[in-house]
């Protein structure tokens, strides 16, 4: 006759979800069955079967890469459909117009526009955010994504989270801008996207900063401490300017 | 915009998404990808099963974010499963899945068949609510109270759903190991 107990009590004591009566209770039911031994002996076995078989599986890379663009696109996507939120929108169009008319104004007088540089980096950007490209190293840990350019370039990025500051540290990947393999960090800000590139300059001569806008992309330029950083987004051009600010602290 | 549901996170609650919820994709992906046997299926379902846990989290009120999201992950695997494989969710306890073979003769597969791909075929034949549980058990280590909060299985009944779960699969293994797989009907 089978045991009642291996139905039951038996994969609460495999468990360790026993309370301590009820398990003195059936190490003591064990003295005398040996159906419940065998069986507790058989579980147990196949438990080390399934833990040895390496059945878990991690989610892919890409999976949390995927899965910030398309929460981002939702944002987008329900943006649109209020009315409050096209009120709002407007309201952020004619401010962001100012914004960049006072920008292009300031341009002009300094004759710089966008150069060959600033162009490649917003095309740079844009890839990026297609599916898998955001990131080749995903963490918002600023300890494992400085390592993670060692040997990679030839200078030491700078790498600071500033998610208290509301621009969480995403990731960071290579990209090439003018031939030259360049750091760029990712951070987040409302579901949106900032790269920021930092490299060494050629000439170390330093740069005025300067910024502008192209296709609904901003971008913003500025050297510091040898290093020469260009933030690339569709965020708003006074956002970049906090990052620009918070990065040269 | 619907009222309770939560497209945007503010910058705070986006912060407390990554640090909280983000850690157990590798949970969500691990237990789609055992509701649904299969890998591509998975990646989408899981995808889906975190949009909604954006959208959702604003209705979070604390506690084991783990369970929380694995609830939503198997929400979302048994939507898709109703949808695409309605039959693999009306099998009794006592069926099993008939999976394909795809090698050409049996004996080959039996040698080829490594110790991975047999526990992992065993463990897929069983029905989903038999294998909920020893995945959530064995491979997520979850306790009772866990297993009851993401599979709305009464407490009390996950000790016997898990020993009826174990009783399925050892016997699976041991007819696989006797060369008895049946191949289809």
């Amino acid at each position: 006759m089978a045991c009642d107990l291996t139905q039951t009590l038996l994969h609460g004591y495999l468990d360790g979800e026993l309370d301590a009566v009820r398990a003195q209770e059936f190490e003591r039911h064990l003295e005398s069955c040996a159906q419940c031994v065998e069986q507790l002996e058989a579980q147990e076995a196949m438990r080390s079967r399934l833990q040895a078989g390496k059945l878990y599986e991690a989610a892919p890379r890409q999976l949390a890469v995927r899965l910030r663009a398309e929460l981002a696109g939702t944002r987008e996507k329900k943006s649109w459909g209020s009315l409050r939120l096209w009120k709002w929108a407007t309201a952020t169009a004619v401010a962001a117009a100012l914004v960049l008319a006072v920008i292009a104004a300031t341009n002009l007088r300094s004759g710089r526009g966008e150069d060959a540089l600033v162009a490649q980096a917003l095309d740079a950007h844009v890839r990026a955010l297609q599916p898998g490209h955001l990131t080749d190293v995903l963490s918002t840990d600023q300890h494992t994504v400085k390592p993670w350019f060692d040997g990679k370039l030839d200078y030491v990025p700078p790498v600071k989270n500033f998610s208290e500051s509301g621009f969480p540290l995403v990731g960071a990947r290579l990209d090439v801008l003018q031939g030259k393999s360049v750091a760029t960090l990712v951070y987040g800000r409302r579901k949106h996207y900032i790269s920021l590139f930092v490299w060494v300059p050629k000439s170390g001569e330093a740069e005025p900063a300067r910024s502008g806008s192209r296709n609904g992309y901003q971008w913003v330029y500025w050297s510091a401490q040898g290093m020469e950083f260009c933030a690339v987004s569709d965020v708003s051009a006074g956002d970049l300017q906090n990052l620009a600010e918070l990065m040269r602290e | 915009m619907r009222k309770g549901s939560r497209d945007l996170l503010e910058p705070r609650d986006n912060e407390r998404f990554e640090r909280l919820v983000m850690p157990h994709m590798d949970a969500a992906f691990n237990f789609a990808r055992w509701l649904l046997r299969s890998r591509a299926d998975a990646e989408d379902a899981a995808q889906e099963a975190m949009v909604r846990a954006v959208r959702f989290f604003g209705g979070f009120q604390g506690g084991d974010p783990r369970a929380w999201l694995l609830r939503i992950v198997r929400n979302t695997c048994y939507s898709w499963l109703e949808k695409n494989r309605p039959a693999e969710l009306m099998m009794e306890f006592d069926e099993t899945i008939h999976l394909t073979d795809t090698s050409a003769s049996p004996e080959a597969s039996a040698l080829a068949a490594d110790e991975r791909q047999r526990l992992s075929a065993a463990l897929e034949s069983l029905p989903a609510r038999s294998r909920e549980v020893l995945v959530l058990r064995e491979l997520e280590g979850c306790s009772y109270k866990e297993i009851s909060a993401i599979t709305g299985i009464p407490m009390g009944t996950v000790m016997s759903t898990l020993a009826r779960a174990r009783e399925r699969l050892q016997e699976t293994l041991r007819r696989g190991e006797g060369r008895e797989v049946r191949y289809g009907v």
